[in-house]
């Protein structure tokens, strides 16, 4: 896996400031990715890579329970969204949605703009290329991982049912 | 080790002796709802799962009340994909047009939320069914989609924060004065991941309608749920709606806490949370004296018949300012059936306000009565964030509903003691 570039958000980022509810009038991810995040840094969808990161502080999707928040960021090809700590209802939407939300107060108060980031889910860190340090990430439960690993709630149950 | 409320009634529905926080465990659910809102995206979850029938046709609730009667043509269209949903699911439980009522308050009416069971539903707000000693928590589209194949939601058990209620509530202050209160200590993420359990002297002699005031504000502090605990209250309330047998759970004596706050509601006196915050509350009538143009009465905080009997009471013999719309939303339909017999409607209408029919409306923005720019409001229900009823420059105060009258009446933000 290479390094790749992590985006620095801070405390309380709502799902409105993620995606705007003016966009909300369809739920098809691939027109929603053009717009995350576009009121709080529009720099971000014109030049997110495949791989990045997002890096924010506390409480990170807190407000309205819109799927529409995870749904989004995923489709922008962001790697995994890492926290000091997610709100809950955007926690469970994005492991359901297949998008990884990691919890690492120590990388969200380290991780600088731009740092080139790896993860290492095997050994629970986060790599900072730049900063030649990691970062621990609080373990997933086995239950969310296969979850992510698997593409996500719907497929589970498509797997569960056998359809 | 003993297990709080919400840990033992998730061990029930896991097959588990033990729960403690922390686990993510998958259980049974007693009752999924979804709204207009949420359900066509849960619709579309279901049926991406590959499932033809929805595990059990008599515990998904679908509820058109957001925008509630159809707002426009896009709206309407995703009515119209619920209720066809509903009636090719056979559903037992749809509601809509004259039927349909502010989602957390029509269930526990109509007998659906029972205590010991779980209720998922695909809205934040879902947490004010605890107060009938349901575990009730708001969830995502997808997660209601995937349930309604499997009948299983699955869930990270939650630490529990206790909250003692003590002392009396006075003349003028209500259970929305205490939910408030409890804001302004726990602020946005104070109750994150947990669960409150309603305790104390005073929670045993709040009405259904105070407990469902308190649980539904609980979410604000970031809280999974809050669950108020079975007594002869709850009993009588459900005495003739409950429609499925259930079965009293208590928490453990020596149920493990993750905190306990206290509240205390002697000399408590009527609250406002100011713009744009639930959390910057203040006393009404002294922290601001601006002058408003909207009141709105109504939502799942306070859209219940005791509310607009105080809101009444406030408005009786007196006129609703010219500077200011009134809109009362009777949260259900019943509700509207019984204010209107008890002259309360027309204490309303004669003072100058007007009442609409039951639904989320203005609470969201949605319809109603939004706000144009630089508009101000008091509002009964629970978020007055950014732009929430309207434009992004307009501004929401949130109080209880003699707040809400008194200030309807003098045209600005005022106490109830003021008139
Ligand atoms: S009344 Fe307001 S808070 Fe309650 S369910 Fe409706 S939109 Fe949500």
């Amino acid at each position: 896996m290479h390094y790749r570039r992590a985006w620095v958000l801070g405390d309380h980022v709502d799902t409105d400031a993620i995606i705007a509810a003016r966009y909300l009038i369809t739920s098809n991810p691939r027109r929603l990715a053009p717009h995350v995040l576009e009121d709080l840094r529009a720099d971000f969808c014109e030049q997110v890579a495949f791989g990045d990161f997002l890096v924010a502080g506390r409480n990170f999707g807190c407000g309205s329970s819109r799927e529409h928040a995870p749904l989004a960021i995923r489709a922008t090809g962001v790697a995994a969204v890492v926290a000091a700590s997610f709100s809950r209802i955007f926690c469970r939407n994005a492991f359901n949605t297949g998008l990884l939300a990691l919890r690492s107060p120590q990388a969200a108060a380290g991780v600088r703009e731009g740092d080139r980031l790896r993860l290492d889910l095997k050994r629970g860190v986060i790599e900072n290329g730049d900063q030649k340090t990691e970062y621990a990430i609080e373990p997933l439960d086995p239950f969310l991982m296969e979850l992510v690993a698997g593409g996500g709630l719907i497929a589970r149950v498509r797997r569960q049912l056998g359809t | 080790m003993g297990m709080t409320l919400s840990e033992k009634i998730l061990a029930a529905h896991a097959g588990r002796h033990v729960l403690r926080p922390g686990q993510i465990v998958e259980a049974r659910a007693d009752l999924l709802m979804a709204n207009d809102i949420t359900a066509p995206l849960a619709i579309d979850a279901f049926k991406d799962t590959g499932a033809l029938k929805v595990f059990d046709p008599d515990r998904v609730v679908l509820i058109a009340d957001h925008f509630t009667p159809n707002k426009d043509l896009a709206t309407a269209r995703q009515v119209r994909k619920m209720l066809d949903f509903a009636a090719a699911q056979m559903l037992t439980h749809r509601f809509e047009g004259g039927r349909a009522g502010v989602e957390h308050v029509l269930l526990p009416e109509q007998g659906l939320a029972l205590p010991g069971e779980i209720i998922a539903g695909a809205d934040s707000h879902t947490s004010t069914m605890g107060a009938c000693g349901a575990w009730a928590v708001g969830v995502g589209s997808t997660d209601i989609g995937a349930a309604m194949a499997t009948g299983k939601v699955w869930f990270k058990v939650p630490a529990t924060l206790r909250v003692e209620l003590t002392g009396s509530l006075g003349p003028w202050s209500s259970a929305k004065d205490l939910a408030l209160e409890m804001l302004r200590r726990l602020g946005p993420d104070g109750a994150d991941y947990l669960a409150l359990e309603f305790h104390g002297p005073l929670a045993g002699r709040l009405s259904m309608s105070q407990r469902q005031c308190l649980a539904n504000m609980a979410v604000e502090a970031g809280a999974k749920t809050g669950i108020f605990g079975v007594d002869d209250i709850t009993r009588d309330y459900l005495a003739d709606r409950a429609r499925r047998p259930w079965q009293a759970v208590a928490p453990d004596p020596d149920a493990v806490y993750h905190d306990t706050i206290t509240i205390n509601a002697d000399g408590l006196g009527p609250l406002i949370a100011r713009p744009h915050s639930p959390y910057d509350v203040a006393p009404a009538g002294e922290s601001s004296r601006e002058a408003i143009n909207q009141v709105f009465i109504g939502s799942c905080t306070n859209g219940r018949l005791d509310d607009l009997r105080q809101a009444a009471a406030v408005l009786q013999g007196r006129q609703v300012h010219s500077r200011v719309r009134l809109i009362v939303l009777p949260a259900t339909p019943a509700i509207y059936r019984q204010a209107l017999k008890e002259g309360v409607l027309e204490t309303i209408v004669e003072a100058g306000g007007q009442v609409g029919p039951p639904s989320c409306g203005p609470c969201l923005g949605g319809h109603l009565g939004v706000l144009a720019p630089g508009e101000v409001a008091v509002a009964t229900s629970n978020r007055n964030f950014i732009g929430r009823m309207g434009h992004r420059t307009s501004r929401v105060y949130l109080a209880g509903p003699m707040v809400a009258a008194a200030s309807a009446v003098l045209g600005r933000v005022a106490s109830p003691e003021e008139l």
